[in-house]
């Protein structure tokens, strides 16, 4: 077993394709390492049956020659995304029953390129959330530290507990303000949001619309490159999609980075960042450097409106977005009876506290009298964090920064639901300005925890977002296991 | 923006909670509002930006909405789009009586 969990995406595709292995023998590998993993709880549904029957199919191909781009790789779903005829609750208690009657684009793409689905993954309730500790069927689990439970991050907190545990190969993500590059800090494996409109958001449970990004979290920065190439694409049903090819990323894996330019925002290096992560912050610059990049200290001034802008804005859209879960078409419903009462009673039992808070903001934002006050004011912040980001590069190539302002907390220890926001300081000024960003674990700090680096690049450069991360992951040599995978 | 730590009192969480059409237990109340005040506050560091020149930003992407000819492309499944309704009766979603 242990030698089919050892191999990463990219080289288990290679080894299916050399008929070193079949699909079932490493779907079945995978099958096992959910159940032995089971205590992380990063599975809210596993699919086995199916996983089979969707391997031995790729084996079929993997022998025919007719195999695709991701044959017979096993991955896990975060369950923001609808699975026809597969349970799809966005972790929420208001779509515990909910079964899609169809398929979210970005997974469809991932099963046309032959992927295998082996279950749905845990996340904070409808993305809400930076410790996965919103989601309604309780935590998950972070897997590096065996003695104490961490939290695995948010929102997508099931799928980095997942691939980091070995308990898929790879997973999807979604991201609105962090929730990829976040728990993939925390977990010590690597993600990627794109930039806005690269991922189709047609079938994607909707939290901020205007923010929202789907993305790959996977151990390596080749696996999340592979991933991403089945994952993106224009989509005639998202009117945001963009109608842009990506280029083939696996074509810019070994491009290295001599001559580029990293820009070094003075902004995040404030007061309450974790020694170790300004250390290691300090070491990828070196590392960077000495791969021939060249170093410029840049300055990104309205960073630290950022937060306040997105806690207005993503409430904002969540409060629109999730009127329609009102008792009638879909979801739980409360008997009442008046319709009004029904819907209160609903809404009321069906949704989380940290849901009911952003619905509440939201709300109150766009209310007359304080819709100019906030949300306007709000977005024309949000125009000058844009700002900000093309003024500098004018300058640079690509900017460089920590991931998160520490590693890891404990569960249960953040009960402030501000203290929480904290998390994403570093995070959410790419998705307000729609720009792609992939984190990747370059260290431990003193109690073993994973550090993550983030890298951000200019709108549609994911070819050389990915390039740059790889000199990184390179340098870094980050080869640790958690403590709590399965071998 | 108003001062912090009183941007909403009870009354004025009850308005927004029945905009919202969110039944809040009367217990709840009290915590929060004190969250959402919190919150409120945090985000009125904005006012320190000045934006007099700035033109809100709806969209990061700069591109027009997308048009398609106006043809039917999808249709005839009434059963899967009534599949999750939690009633439903002769094609119809069901709901509480409105009209006494």
């Amino acid at each position: 077993m242990s030698e089919l969990l050892d191999l990463n995406l990219v080289e288990a595709s290679k080894s299916l394709k050399n008929k070193e292995i079949s699909s079932l023998e490493l779907t079945k590998a995978y099958l096992k390492s959910i159940s032995d993993t089971s205590s992380l709880g990063a599975y809210l549904e596993i699919v086995e049956d199916k996983a089979i029957s969707m391997a031995k199919e790729s084996d079929k191909k993997l022998i025919d020659g007719t195999a695709r781009p991701l044959e017979g790789i096993p991955i896990g779903i975060k369950d923001m995304f609808c699975t026809k005829d597969i349970k799809t609750t966005a972790s929420s208690k208001i779509l515990e029953n909910f079964i899609p009657t169809y398929e979210s684009t970005v997974t469809q793409n991932l099963w046309n390129d032959g992927a295998v689905i082996l279950g749905k993954l845990s996340c904070d309730e409808f993305a809400m959330g930076s410790s996965n500790e919103t989601a309604a069927k309780g935590n998950v689990i972070n897997p590096w530290l065996k003695n104490k439970k961490m939290s695995p991050g948010g929102s997508s907190g099931g799928s980095a507990a997942a691939v980091a545990s070995r308990s898929a190969l790879a997973a999807t993500g979604t991201d609105t303000g962090g929730s990829i590059r976040q728990p993939a800090a925390f977990c010590g494996i690597t993600g990627l949001k794109p930039t806005y409109g690269r991922c189709s958001r047609w079938g994607i449970v909707a939290f901020s619309s205007s923010l929202d990004q789907a993305g790959p979290l996977a151990r390596t920065v080749s696996d999340a490159a592979l991933m991403l190439n089945s994952m993106a694409g224009y989509d005639q049903k998202d009117s945001t999609s963009a109608n842009l090819k990506m280029p083939d990323l696996m074509d810019y894996l070994d491009i290295g980075i001599k001559g580029k330019k990293i820009g070094i925002p003075k902004e995040y290096t404030q007061e309450g960042i974790s020694e170790d992560i300004v250390k290691f912050y300090e070491k990828s610059i070196d590392w960077l450097r000495d791969e021939g990049a060249e170093i410029i200290p840049v300055s990104l001034p309205h960073t630290k409106y950022a937060l306040p802008a997105y806690y207005i804005i993503a409430p904002a859209e969540a409060s629109s977005n999730l009127a329609r879960y009102d008792g009638v078409r879909y979801g739980a419903r409360q008997e009442a009876s008046s319709l009004d009462e029904m819907y209160e009673l609903t809404r009321g039992t069906g949704f989380g506290d940290e849901v009911k808070r952003r619905i509440m903001i939201g709300t109150y934002v766009l209310s007359s009298g304080y819709y100019d006050a906030y949300y306007l004011k709000a977005q024309k912040v949000r125009r000058l964090i844009k700002e900000d980001f093309e003024n500098v590069y004018k300058k640079v190539d690509y900017i460089l920064t920590p991931s998160t302002p520490t590693t890891s907390f404990e569960l249960g220890k953040k009960q402030d639901p501000l203290t929480m926001y904290l998390n994403d300081i570093f995070t959410v000024p790419a998705s307000l300005a729609g720009l792609p960003g992939i984190s990747l674990p370059v260290g431990l700090d003193k109690s073993g925890l994973p550090i993550g680096i983030q890298l951000i690049a200019n709108s549609f450069d994911e070819p050389g977002l990915i390039s740059t991360a790889k000199v990184l992951e390179m340098s870094a040599g980050f080869n640790f296991i958690a403590d709590g995978a399965a071998r | 923006m108003p001062n912090k730590d009183t941007i909403v009192d009870v009354p004025t969480v009850n308005k927004i909670a029945r905009l919202s059409r969110l039944d809040i237990p009367e217990v709840n109340k009290e915590s929060l509002t004190n969250d959402l005040n919190n919150i409120l506050g945090f985000v009125a560091q904005l006012d320190e930006v000045d934006t007099s020149n700035v033109e809100p930003l709806a969209s990061v992407t700069g591109h027009k909405l997308p048009l398609r000819s106006d043809d039917v492309n999808d249709g005839n499944i009434e059963d899967l789009i009534l599949k999750n309704a939690p009633e439903s009766s002769s094609g119809f979603f069901v709901v509480p009586k409105v009209i006494e």
